[in-house]
């Protein structure tokens, strides 16, 4: 059984490092524009950090993916065919895209360039990633989180294609790709902008014993001082429903699969990915260390692994909501 | 980049309310004035990116200490971090937390994101301007600094 990679985020320079010292395999990053979905304000690389963040990783044999990974605007493709142009000219080790329109450009452009499937591509079939891989020589596929472990053991077994994971990061409601309920809100959205619940927004208002949140001046939850806090999306939200007020959609917590992964292991998965771009490097250097050490003991002792309570202490510190879940990967139901 | 395994790890701590009490009676230009001084010493070593200041231009920021009682005012103007005297009216943006919690964003041993989730950090006004700070500080890079390599110079002038 190969041990699987472990994709670690970048949202600066120093994240980047953070990421490489601490042991990542992988580290992806974004562009200072909206080809990505981590756009925001003061984060990701212009062309000079990009190059220096591939020297430091390839001098210490890492690899560095660009995430081109939203949907080509009417009217601007260029943009995106230029952020692939500029991905393939840095040299970069693989690409993450989810547009099979940009998919399909980088395939006859740039045919050597090794080609990733996004999460936001939203490919949850066998059938939809032997398709992609037909038409754009995909090598890897980034599964979204909607599977339960024995679906993704599934679509391991019918491809040959990579298959990545998500192992740690801030969950939302999995519609990945397709989600539009920012859009609901602010008319701004992953897919249009780059960036869900842009800041611009987002209004924190803190009183004498709570603090309340809006989105564009929707009311998206109000917390009471004891409370923790999550990030400001309609799916994170408290919502009064038929008299009642609690989350509607989706709880703040982040996916943490430690206790899963001899079985991730067993099972052939290739790549575990981390979310969380928008992160510090401390949180970056926090779980991927963290990570690194349980992927090692599982991959070395599969039997005989056991989780180290100092690791879920760690990462349950770090999680969105200070709270962790299996997500969708031991759901009984399909 | 600091190596924050040099530095001894700092725990979650609140100053005595005494401090708090005492210090919010001081007078406050000193720190608005070490703050900023700070900032330009950092401006200089060219750890602060010129694209990053230019769209803090003319911005006004409050850090306060909530367990020293201490508050800093100050902007970004015409190239340099300035102490604000006049603090009347709201600044664009304003961080409130103990001092352990600056310590441990300053040494990265805390995430941010962590600090604010959990309610220990308080982030309020321009909440586009509040991410593009905290980004241009999480791409810090501070230069290497050897200790070690320190040393000797010191002993030598002894």
């Amino acid at each position: 059984m190969a041990k699987p990679q472990l994709v670690c985020p970048a949202g600066s320079l120093a994240a980047l490092k953070a990421a490489v010292d601490n042991g990542a395999d992988d580290v992806y990053l974004g562009f200072r524009n909206d080809t990505n979905a981590r756009n925001f304000a003061g984060l990701n690389f212009d062309d000079k950090a990009v190059a220096e963040g591939i020297r430091y990783a390839h001098q210490r044999g890492r690899k560095v993916l660009v995430a081109i990974n939203t949907y080509a605007q009417a009217g601007r493709f260029a943009d995106w065919t230029a952020s692939v142009d500029k991905a393939a000219e840095l040299g970069v080790d693989a690409v993450i895209i989810a547009d099979p329109a940009v998919l399909d450009y980088a395939t006859k452009t740039h045919p050597q360039l090794r080609r990733h499937l996004s999460v936001q591509a939203s490919a949850t079939s066998y059938e939809a990633i032997n398709f992609c891989r037909d038409k754009f020589g995909i090598q890897r596929a980034v599964l979204p989180r909607v599977l339960t472990l024995a679906q993704v053991e599934n679509v391991i077994r019918h491809t040959e294609v990579e298959i990545e994971v998500f192992g740690f990061g801030s969950l939302c409601v999995m519609n990945e790709g397709r989600c539009w309920l920012s859009s609901y809100a602010t008319g701004e959205s992953p897919n249009t902008v780059g960036a869900c619940s842009p800041a611009k927004y987002v209004q924190w208002e803190k009183k004498p014993s709570e603090m309340d949140v809006r989105l564009n001046d929707i009311l998206i939850d109000r917390y009471g001082n004891d409370e923790k806090a999550g990030y400001p999306t309609i799916c994170k939200g408290r919502f009064d429903v038929a008299g009642e007020t609690y989350y509607a959609m989706e709880e703040p917590a982040s996916l943490n699969v430690l206790e899963m992964l001899p079985e991730i292991i067993r099972i052939g998965v290739a790549a575990i990915k981390v979310e969380g771009r928008q992160r510090s490097p401390t949180y970056v250097a926090q779980v991927t260390r963290n990570l690194r050490q349980a992927i090692d003991a599982a991959a070395a002792a599969p039997g005989g692994f056991a989780v180290n309570p100092a690791w879920m202490a760690e990462l349950g510190k770090v999680a969105e909501g200070s709270q962790i879940t299996l997500g969708a990967y031991n759901r009984p139901w399909r | 980049m600091i190596d924050s395994s040099r530095i001894p790890k700092i725990p979650a701590f609140t100053l005595p309310a005494l401090i708090a009490r005492i210090g919010t009676r001081l007078p406050q230009w000193p720190h608005s004035m070490n703050l900023a001084l700070a900032l330009n010493a950092a401006k200089r070593m060219g750890v602060l990116h010129d694209d990053t200041l230019s769209e803090i231009e003319g911005k006004r920021f409050r850090v306060t200490v909530l367990d020293t009682g201490m508050v800093a005012d100050f902007s970004y103007r015409a190239g340099a971090f300035r102490p604000l005297w006049n603090t009347g009216g709201k600044p664009d943006l304003q961080f409130a937390a103990p001092l352990s919690a600056y310590l441990q964003m300053v040494s990265r041993q805390e995430d941010p994101d962590t600090l604010f989730f959990n309610r220990t950090l308080s982030i309020e006004g321009d909440t586009e301007l509040g991410l593009r700070v905290k980004n241009m500080l999480d791409a810090l890079e501070w230069p290497a600094m050897s200790w070690q390599g320190l040393k000797p110079t010191f002993l030598s002038r002894g």
